[in-house]
């Protein structure tokens, strides 16, 4: 006898690859897959139910369906509706999953998709997070203040429910081909605004390898809290360029990015990171390789090389570069054989 | 010059108090046993076996056929030796491409070892060589590969004495040094940027033991602000050493710690005024007066090109304590004190020997 899922924010292309694994491992009986839109991508065998989870509904589809786990995706954006922001669609729709999940006795074990936001980023914290860093500035807005109050939310659950078992999966931000996100579409810029002064450390997750960790979870009771991230780090500059893009580093504390965010390109990149953008943010994964037992596919840099293939070179374009370097070297070349006796340049070394 | 009284302590064997020796010591033999060659440089070309992370020397000169190769087979037919790119300037443009397409790595804690060997210590060098000519005592002691916690004393109204000890063992020991900066290091625009990719991380217990744990020479200036900041009428008495917390990170990770003794580096901007109103307002910890500054604009912000001593006392083992041993405050804090009276007594000593402040 298999287990019966629940899968929530089924629509977005994270839980529509999740439902598919899903219905494809053998562990799994059914999956039952919720949104409050229809999915755009197939959801293999799993049964759809267009629902909000606001809706009391729930309560009786956990009970009719026999849902014995459920997965919870905190989801970035969710589709927007009429007198509801997002952060009561994801909040409000957390506290209601909770509670219909701590009256139906068939849950055993509950998994929650988070994000490496809830750590914040500021200049006093540590350089890497581990699970338990407490973070010295909490997320006040956006996704990742969601992050942090379903967190809340859950650990209460937890204490009302001993016997579910919990695991928390902190996401970096998604990052690879085919990836729509805030910070996809803040680096498709063609001239990505940074912050004049400061060169954070990104952290990015290949969506594959979040798809295999939350199918994973979902299956395997790990109980805990895991930081996912592909591995190694990449400074934004850095990742900038590797795309082919130049960079505009604009003066901090004028509110000049965002704006410029917001104008350049409609990229309405949210507040929490502008932190993130100022002062980077990497997460230790030990845990997640040695308890969880999953080592991300997709490496930080490899996940980034994926999207820029995916979405290709900008203005300042690898192969344009190392044809004017070869040409800058020719001509240097030329004229210094030309003089045979040249002065010594001063080199790079 | 002697600036202050001498009060002498007998070691007992224990870490050294400026003996000027140059032989490495039977406490530092034990943690780097291999031999070393009589040349630092030649030493740090031996290791060649060692990992390039740990091992900037060893990696930089002798790879340079490598990267010079590297370079040419990228340039293509160009670079054949007929019509040939001299070879500086095709590493200058090989380099000049990997910075424009971000092809370099970084690690997790943003260090850039090709930036830092051949941008930011290049650029170091001159003023380490020929403004404060640093003449460098009892580097043997510093262990040529594994984990080591640094601590030295911190002054001169601007950290200099960190980037020229990081400049030394760069150049003399072949070792990036880590630094552990304070968090207002991380918050100014520049210099938060800078600090990273030199490989420097915040000064906290998480940061400390994980560099330590994965076997860098971190280098910690426990007096923070209130050691670089303290007037010139002052110069060479150590600040309180804050709360022992790098000795915990030390013991925890079972590194010996190296005392390093700074002589030269107070004389560099004699702090001899504040303007502490001005210092709230733009958020610093002090806002500097020396005999130049401001009073000469931009001039002011020469150095003095005071002569330089930094030696290296004998390193303080601590992998024999007990489990728990980080826990127990009474032994970090005497610890702490040892440590902090070793540097202070080296101070002294090499005052005493100092004939002039500039020669």
């Amino acid at each position: 006898m298999g287990r019966v899922v629940l899968v929530t924010g089924a629509a977005t292309p994270l839980g529509a690859e999740t439902a598919r694994r899903l219905v494809d491992d053998a562990a799994v009986a059914r999956v039952v897959a919720v949104d409050v839109v229809p999915p755009a991508a197939d959801l293999g065998g799993a049964r759809f139910v267009r629902a909000d989870l606001r809706n009391p509904v729930m309560a009786e589809l956990l009970g009719v369906e026999g849902v014995d786990t459920v997965l919870h995706l905190t989801v970035a954006e969710p589709p927007a509706r009429a007198g509801s922001s997002r952060g009561e669609r994801n909040v409000i729709g957390t506290m209601q999953l909770l509670a219909a999940c701590q009256r139906a006795a068939g849950v055993r074990s509950l998994v929650l998709s988070s994000s490496t936001g809830v750590y914040g980023a500021s200049p006093r914290d540590p350089a890497v997070f581990t699970e338990d860093t407490v973070a010295r500035q909490l997320p006040r807005t956006g996704y990742a203040k969601d992050c942090a109050e379903n967190e809340g939310y859950l650990r209460g659950f937890a204490r009302r429910r001993p016997d579910v078992a919990i695991t928390v999966l902190r996401c970096a931000d998604l990052l690879g081909a085919g990836v729509d996100g805030p910070l996809a579409r803040y680096l498709r810029l063609p001239v990505v605004p940074t912050v004049l002064g400061f060169d954070p450390r990104l952290q990015v997750l290949h969506p594959d390898d979040a798809a295999a960790a939350l199918a994973r979870a979902t299956v395997n009771d790990l109980e805990g809290t895991y930081n996912l991230a592909g591995d190694g780090a990449v400074t934004l500059s850095q990742l900038v360029r590797r795309l082919g893009r130049p960079s505009l580093p604009v003066p901090r504390g004028v509110g000049l990015l965002g704006q410029a965010m917001r104008r350049v390109a409609g990229a309405a990149l949210p507040a929490d990171e502008a932190a993130l953008l100022t002062y980077g943010r990497v997460v230790d994964t030990t845990a997640l390789k040695e308890r969880f037992g999953l080592a991300p596919r997709w490496s930080t840099p490899a996940a980034v090389a994926d999207f820029g293939s995916f979405i290709g070179s900008g203005l300042l374009d690898p192969e344009c570069v190392q044809r004017v370097e070869r040409a800058l070297g020719a001509t240097v070349g030329a004229a210094c054989a030309a003089t045979a006796t040249g002065p010594r340049p001063t080199g790079g070394g | 010059m002697a600036d202050a009284d001498v009060i002498p302590i007998g070691t007992r064997g224990r870490p050294g108090r400026g003996s000027r020796t140059t032989s490495p010591s039977r406490a530092s033999r034990l943690l780097a046993p291999r031999p070393r060659g009589p040349s630092k440089r030649a030493a740090a070309g031996a290791g060649r076996e060692q990992t390039a992370r740990t091992r900037p020397d060893a990696s930089v000169p002798e790879d340079v056929d490598d990267v010079v190769e590297q370079a040419a087979a990228e340039l293509g037919e160009e670079a054949s030796p007929g019509g040939a790119a001299p070879d500086p300037i095709a590493r200058a443009l090989a380099f000049l491409r990997r910075r424009l397409t971000g092809d370099y790595e970084i690690d997790e804690i943003g260090f850039d070892a090709e930036l830092t060997s051949s941008v930011l210590m290049p650029l170091l060098r001159p003023l380490a060589e020929k403004w404060f000519r640093i003449e460098v005592r009892g580097l043997s002691r510093v262990p040529a590969e594994g984990g080591a916690l640094l601590v030295a004393n911190h002054s001169g109204t601007v950290p200099m004495d960190a980037l020229m000890t990081s400049l030394v063992l760069h150049d003399r020991a072949g070792r990036y040094l880590r630094a552990l900066g304070a968090d207002l290091v991380f918050t100014l625009p520049f210099v938060s940027e800078l600090a990273r990719k030199a490989g420097a991380t915040l000064a906290c217990a998480e940061d400390a033991e994980r560099m330590l744990g994965d076997g860098e020479l971190v280098g910690v200036w426990p007096e923070g602000f209130k050691g670089v900041g303290k007037p010139f009428a002052e110069r060479y008495q150590l600040r309180r050493f804050g709360r022992g917390g790098f000795v915990s990170a030390a013991i925890r990770t079972g590194v010996p710690i190296v005392p390093c003794s700074i002589v030269g580096a107070e004389e560099i901007y004699p702090l001899i005024g504040d303007i502490p109103a001005l210092a709230r307002l733009l958020k610093v910890p002090y806002l500097p007066l020396t005999p130049l500054f401001p009073w000469l604009g931009p001039l002011g912000l020469v150095p003095l090109p005071s002569k330089w001593v930094i030696e290296f006392g004998e390193p303080i083992r601590t992998d024999a304590w007990r489990d728990g041993a980080a826990d127990d405050p009474m032994l970090v804090l005497n610890v702490t004190d040892q440590v902090r009276e070793t540097i202070q007594q080296t101070l002294y000593t090499l005052l005493m020997h100092r004939k002039h402040v500039f020669f």
